[in-house]
């Protein structure tokens, strides 16, 4: 009897131990975002009692009432779907001419600009936005949203993965509909685009994520509290008068994250899938 | 008679200017906003040029004179940078890949712990940035300081000392891109032929010795990649600085990033800005080329 028991804990005790660890590792990684959720629940006394509260004594949506009292929320919302809305269709529509030309029509000097493409790829906004600020600036648009939008009219990267992924039609396909006298953008948006639909949803997610989340590129962007976005406005939450606040501090940015997790938890396993593509490539 | 071989003539030049019809939106894009700015950065790094007064007064190498050679804060931030690039790199790799072969088999806690530690890569590093710097508070309520408390360990300061602000922007750096990471590790590691484990297994070698025999042998090419990646990403490091620590305390997390910022910004020394920005370019440039340079190599061996 206590042999076989002892057997027993030989045989799963390691491996009780290892998902033991592994859970450890998962709390390191979600704890924080639990820690900001339950940290916007409190009122601000509790913030600073020691030690802290893993669950609010005293649940209150004070934070919330503040931010959205203290600041033109809806401003910074609109400017933030605005610009990223914005910048996925424009993106689009560049990205998929351009993607088509490189797959599938030979011309001189396409290898050069497709080297341009992959070299702008890894060209970051700290490096031209003075440049770019400048140009902004002389054109009398930093009062808009466009500064935040127009820069990243060519999204290098869309343009990479969707050659790929054109690259791999079969030619046979597209001569058959050249034969039947379709126009070339007929071909591209009816018979190319179809067949590439989880591509472009791809590109699409990061191009959501990334804006979506901007923080530099809006910060030398604005000039004024109108065009801001989101990001900018949390940010600011810290250097409001009356010291640091970290229950209104976590309630911004419960928001900003938001959208985000709960995309998130309705397809994680596509995201995840599709961030791992983007790794191998 | 004529009037076909004219057609197709002209169908022809049409067709052979279609291509750059297409290309040119992205193209214009790209040289408005990557290409002209890149060339300018070089320009204006030649003047001596504040947005407050407008007229620009050629000064030859002077900029990079000061910066290299009278100012002491730029070769402060280079080693700053550095550092934290060093620190990042060391960190993500081996971790990344400790927690590739850890989670890599396909079980449910596996795929659950693989979804939490991709988490905070889609989230804002601005909320990462806030989040840790509410959880590294200095004072006893800050959640880690409350838990050194536990362990009798007294209380740090993390990001209001010289001494730990670096290390404390460099966990929030690892801990958001780890995940992502070893993930990319992982769909490496699927590429590699189950017979030659099958082999090893057959032989009874040691784990370890398959690890350091087969696995990274096999893996060397994707690590380097990921070296490169993860120094560009490094070496351009600015949302973390400024919202956790504004370069400080003192100058002991000022980066390259976060000083051409401040040159440009917030003193307006937009020419000497420029000087700073175009070594930050220079640097990405060259990582650039060895990216494409083992890119070439490895498409050449395959």
């Amino acid at each position: 009897m206590n042999k076989a028991l002892g057997r027993k804990i030989r045989r799963y005790l390691p491996e009780l131990i290892n998902n033991i660890l592994k859970l450890f590792v998962v709390l390191l990684f979600l704890f924080p975002f639990y820690w900001m959720f339950i940290t916007s629940f409190k009122p601000y006394a509790e913030t600073i009692q020691f030690p802290p509260t893993l669950w609010p004594k005293n649940f209150t949506l004070d934070a919330y009432k503040t931010i959205f009292s203290g600041m033109d929320l809806t401003n910074y919302i609109k400017n933030s779907v605005i610009v990223t809305a914005t910048i996925i269709v424009l993106q689009t529509v560049v990205m998929i001419p351009a993607a088509y030309a490189f797959a599938k029509y030979e011309f001189f000097g396409k290898k050069l600009m497709f080297a341009m493409v992959l070299v702008a790829f890894m060209i970051p906004g700290q490096i031209t936005f003075i440049t770019v600020y400048i140009m902004m600036a002389k054109w009398k648009l930093l009062h808009t949203l466009l500064p935040q939008i127009i820069p990243f009219g060519a999204n290098a990267f869309g343009i990479f993965l969707l050659r790929q992924n054109f690259l791999q039609v079969p030619e046979e396909i597209i001569e058959a509909a050249r034969l039947d006298n379709t126009p070339e953008w007929k071909i591209m948006t009816h018979i190319m685009l179809p067949m590439c639909k989880s591509t472009m949803i791809t590109i699409a997610l990061f191009s959501f994520v990334s804006h979506w989340n901007a923080y530099f590129w809006p910060l030398v962007m604005t000039d004024s509290e109108k065009v801001r976005p989101l990001t900018i406005a949390i940010e600011r939450l810290k250097d409001l008068e009356y010291g640091i606040n970290w229950n209104t501090i976590m309630a911004g940015n419960v928001l900003l994250v938001l959208p985000i997790l709960v995309a998130l938890m309705f397809a994680s396993k596509r995201i995840i899938q599709a961030f791992a593509y983007k790794g191998v490539k | 008679m004529n009037a076909p071989a004219n057609r197709r003539r002209w169908r022809f030049r049409k067709e052979s200017f279609l291509p750059y019809l297409m290309v040119a939106p992205a193209m214009a894009f790209l040289g408005l906003f990557t290409f002209y700015p890149m060339a300018n950065l070089v320009y204006l790094s030649f003047f001596d040029y504040n947005l407050v007064n407008p007229v620009k007064k050629y000064v030859g190498l002077r900029n990079y004179q000061t910066m290299f050679f009278i100012r002491r804060d730029f070769m402060i931030a280079l080693k700053n940078t550095a550092v934290y690039t060093l620190a990042v790199v060391a960190c993500l790799i081996t971790l990344s890949l400790l927690c590739a072969l850890w989670f890599q088999k396909d079980t449910r806690l596996n795929r659950f712990a693989q979804t939490a530690m991709f988490t905070p890569h889609l989230i804002a590093m601005l909320s990462c940035a806030m989040i840790w710097s509410w959880i590294m508070d200095q004072n006893s309520y800050g959640l880690l300081n409350a838990v050194l408390e536990l362990f009798k360990i007294p209380p740090l300061r993390w990001l209001n000392s010289s001494q730990t602000a670096m290390l404390s922007v460099v966990i929030v750096s690892v801990w958001k891109s780890i995940g992502y990471y070893a993930l990319v590790i992982m769909s490496a590691l699927k590429s590699i032929p189950v017979e030659i484990y099958e082999a090893a297994e057959l032989d009874n070698t040691p784990k370890w010795r398959v690890f350091f025999r087969l696995t990274l042998p096999l893996l060397s090419p994707q690590l380097f990649f990921l070296l490169i990646v993860i120094t560009i990403n490094s070496f351009k490091v600015f949302d973390t600085i400024r919202v956790m620590t504004n370069g400080g305390p003192g100058s002991s997390t000022d980066v390259l990033a976060y000083y051409i910022y401040r040159y440009a910004f917030q003193h307006f020394k937009i020419g000497y800005a420029s000087a700073a920005g175009t070594v930050l370019m220079v640097i990405l440039m060259i990582l650039t080329a060895l990216y494409f340079a083992v890119l070439g190599r490895k498409v050449h061996y395959q």
